[in-house]
């Protein structure tokens, strides 16, 4: 059981929900992932770990109410339970020894670059973030990203704050100007992760893309994440979430994500959520027997 | 009587449920034994004394001597009988291929006759026990710590014998509910749930702990576990989860799934009811592809979830199926359908959907390395399947996750720990595997026994320490 201790709603639709969750915290490191079932009748949720507190135990996660699952979560208000909140889980970034790297983000994938940042930054990289969002009221994490980038731009789709256009915009100008990057990392939605992909491909630059399949264990058990990267099948749960843009078939992916669109989901409409959850069954309390 | 008339005493069928009622959902098939059936069911066995059963049975269970006991209708004593050497009865009772085990070297079986029904018979006494079950009394702690991992049915029974010998020991799960694949994988209509929770349940009076969402290698490191946690041995029984699929053209298709996939949504995340979120694809033509436990547990999962056709795949004949024969039959019995000697060779798409499936025609040739005729593909026999669910069920293998779980245990090209087959220790001093992350037979019972003769090693290894 892992409480939630506040949740803030940062835009439209997007929640920022810390958690209590001292063995997550302790053990993630950048680039992985944790997976949330906020309640029995729940899907298991995979979300991106924005920050987290090791001293506190605690960890951050920034939730698009994209649909019945996602709102549920966040529907979690300080003091309540999420049932089950299980990570770290994936492969950590591999960081390197990147002289100047860039971030890129986009929407509520933008706060899953946070972390990285800042593990680049902490190995002496000179860094570029870009996080794109459709409009200002949308921008989130901006100040955070300040703080870990020696040069930050923000672009909307619709010009009402910072850069008019899209992230692979500036991107895309630097490259033209010669600057090189050592590393670029990309998290956001597909189209954008394969719009970078092809914008940095003729430079050879290297580029990481952190994916976002559907999941299930989240432990390699099922195959429901699987990916194509470079002809092979991978399960991004274990072999990723990270992946060489340049070799990542983003058409499969996108064409995967939309597996339930059909009006496949039968989701029960909840009532009031329990927020005091009892202990299951093989949970003995400390003075039991 | 004698051994002639025995022999000619009816074998005693067992109770199911009539196909017509079965559809509407995971109800048990399989109702079990009266008290009348067992009686007249253990009156067929000869008790021969060489007990050829006994020596088809993977745990060694003394069956002769459990059936006398109903015979004299001491049921819990019968159970304890068998809880000697296999601890989960009602579990085994239900799962296990008999007809390839004890069955198999049954006397009357070998005469001709059906062999008597020793499965059945050991799910009646399991289920006897589950019914008139009593808390056990906890054994005398001797403080010493050992952590399991993985909940399936190698890592519950050695942590239940290690808790009956007085060590405290810890099991670790990475999902969400305990059980491993008896929760996850099988479903309700063979082995309901609340049988397997019933075992769990017991352990947990034996003082057994469960540490459920923890990912051994992620959520706590074995470096924790055997350091600042002070557990002094470990076993992992992390199972061989990790579905396979056939790397042909399209198998990324929208509505192809493995058995993994498709039986963990229905079975762990509850799928087929309304009032759970977990989304599922319902084909209306389904294939399953694969001859085993898993290919026909999903087939019929499917049916259940409203299917109009099911049909099994697969690559070899019916001879050749590793599945248990009970199943099969009530595969069929059901309305499945089954192509046998074929292999998919490309999935076929529209818009990102499955719509068919092209195969190829397969024959029977030479024995491969397990001893069945290897199945080869004939020449211009290509045909197309038209399908818009398709579930794989080809097999698993072990979880990429056990390296990161034990850095630096050696394991073998396939992939499985490599142990030492008289203890069960792995390379790594202190730390003992078994179940499907070793190399054998991939069964529950096969599990379950390696769980028991784990224990025992660790039991050595921890007095050893003392
Ligand atoms: C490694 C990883 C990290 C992620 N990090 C974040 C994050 O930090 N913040 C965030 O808001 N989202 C994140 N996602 C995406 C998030 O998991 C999905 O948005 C969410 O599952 C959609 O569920 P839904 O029911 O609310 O949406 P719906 O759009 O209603 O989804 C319908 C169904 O499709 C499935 N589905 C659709 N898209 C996804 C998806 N991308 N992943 C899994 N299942 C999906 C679900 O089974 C769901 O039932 C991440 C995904 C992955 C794999
Ligand atoms: C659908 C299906 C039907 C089957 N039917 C039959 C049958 O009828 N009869 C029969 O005898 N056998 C059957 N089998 C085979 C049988 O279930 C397995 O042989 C048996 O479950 C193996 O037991 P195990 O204890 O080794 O592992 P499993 O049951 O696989 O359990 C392993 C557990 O370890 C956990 N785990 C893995 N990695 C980690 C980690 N890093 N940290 C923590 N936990 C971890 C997993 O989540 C899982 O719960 C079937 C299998 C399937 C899939
Ligand atoms: S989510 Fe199941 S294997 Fe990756």
């Amino acid at each position: 059981m892992f409480e939630v201790i506040s949740n803030q709603q940062l835009a439209t639709d997007i929640f920022e929900l810390t958690i209590k969750a001292p063995r997550i915290a302790q053990h993630h490191r950048p680039g992985q992932f944790c997976i949330i079932r906020a309640a029995q009748h729940c899907e298991r949720i995979p979300l991106s770990v924005a920050d987290k507190d090791s001293g506190a135990g605690t960890i951050t996660t920034v939730v698009q109410a994209a649909g019945h699952s996602t709102q549920e979560i966040v529907r979690f208000q300080p003091g309540d339970y999420l049932l089950d909140v299980v990570g770290p889980l994936g492969q950590p970034t591999h960081i390197g020894n990147p002289k100047y790297a860039a971030f890129i983000g986009g929407g509520f994938g933008a706060p899953a670059g946070y972390l990285m940042l800042k593990a680049l930054k902490d190995a002496g990289a000179e860094l570029l973030a870009i996080i794109g969002f459709r409009t200002r009221d949308l921008v989130i994490y901006e100040e955070k990203f300040h703080n870990v980038s020696d040069e930050l731009i923000v672009t909307t789709d619709d010009g009402s704050y910072g850069h008019h256009g899209l992230v692979t915009e500036p991107l895309g100008e630097r490259l033209a100007n010669g600057e090189s990057f050592d590393l670029i990392m990309v998290v956001g939605p597909v189209v954008m992760m394969a719009a970078v992909a092809e914008v940095t491909r003729p430079y050879g630059i290297k580029t990481l893309a952190s994916l976002n399949p559907i999941m299930v264990d989240g432990t390699g058990m099922c195959g429901a994440c699987r990916v194509t990267v470079g002809g092979q099948t991978k399960f991004a749960c274990v072999d990723g979430p990270e992946f060489d843009a340049h070799q990542v078939d983003f058409r499969e992916l996108s064409e995967r994500l939309k597996m339930y669109q059909a009006g496949e989901t039968q989701a029960y409409e909840a009532g009031p959520h329990q927020c005091k959850v009892e202990p299951r069954y093989w949970q003995v309390r400390e003075n039991d027997g | 009587m004698d051994n002639k008339e025995r022999m000619q005493l009816p074998y005693q069928e067992m109770p199911e449920l009539p196909v017509t009622q079965r559809l509407a959902g995971p109800v048990e098939v399989n109702r079990g034994y009266s008290e009348q059936q067992a009686l007249a069911e253990a009156e067929r066995c000869l008790q021969c004394k060489n007990a050829p059963c006994v020596a088809g049975c993977p745990v060694d269970i003394d069956i002769p001597a459990f059936i006398k006991l109903i015979r004299e209708k001491r049921y819990t004593q019968a159970g304890l009988k068998i809880k000697e050497t296999n601890s989960f009865p009602a579990i085994c009772g239900r799962v296990c291929p008999q007809e390839q085990q004890c069955q198999e070297k049954c006397v009357v079986g070998r005469a001709g006759h059906e062999p008597v029904g020793i499965g059945h018979l050991e799910r009646f006494v399991g289920d006897h026990l589950i019914a008139h079950s009593q808390k056990p009394s906890r054994a005398k702690p001797t403080g010493h710590k050992v952590a399991v991992v993985g909940s399936g049915p190698a890592g519950l029974t050695c942590a239940g014998e290690l808790a009956k010998l007085g060590h405290q020991v810890t099991i670790f799960e990475a999902l969400h509910e305990p059980g491993g694949v008896m929760i996850y994988g099988i479903p309700e209509f063979r082995l309901p749930n609340d049988i397997v929770r019933h075992e769990i349940k017991s352990l947990v009076d034996l003082g057994v702990q469960i540490s459920h969402d923890t990912v051994v290698g992620r959520t706590v490191t074995m470096d924790e576990i055997r350091g600042e946690m002070g557990f002094e041995a470990v076993f992992l029984g992390l199972g061989a989860g990790s579905p396979r699929f056939l790397n042909i053209d399209g198998e990324n298709l929208r509505g192809i799934y493995s058995a993994n996939e498709y039986l963990t949504r229905v079975n762990l995340l509850q799928a087929y009811r309304d009032d759970y979120d977990t989304p599922i694809r319902r084909g209306q033509y389904v294939t399953v592809i694969g001859g085993g436990n898993v290919t026909v547990d999903a087939a019929r999962w499917a049916l259940r979830l409203g299917a109009q056709t099911v049909t099994i795949v697969y690559r070899r004949s019916r001879q050749q199926m590793p599945a248990r024969i009970e199943e099969v039959r009530h595969a069929e019995e059901e309305g499945i359908q089954f192509q046998f000697l074929t292999q998919p060779i490309k999935f076929i798409g529209e818009d990102g959907d499955v719509v068919g499936m092209e195969c190829i025609r397969m024959e029977l040739g030479e024995p491969d390395a397990s001893g069945r005729p290897r199945p080869v593909p004939m020449a211009d026999s290509e045909f197309t399947i038209d399908t818009d669910l398709v579930v794989i069920a080809i097999g698993a293998r072990v979880s990429p996750l056990v390296p990161i779980a034990v850095p630096g245990i050696e394991l073998d090209e396939s992939g499985h720990v490599i142990v030492n087959p008289e203890t069960l220790e792995s390379s790594v001093p202190g730390i003992f595997a078994g179940g499907d992350l070793i190399p054998g037979e991939e069964t529950v019972v096969r599990g379950m026994g390696n769980g028991r003769q784990a224990a025992q090693s660790i039991h050595q290894y921890l007095i050893g320490r003392d």
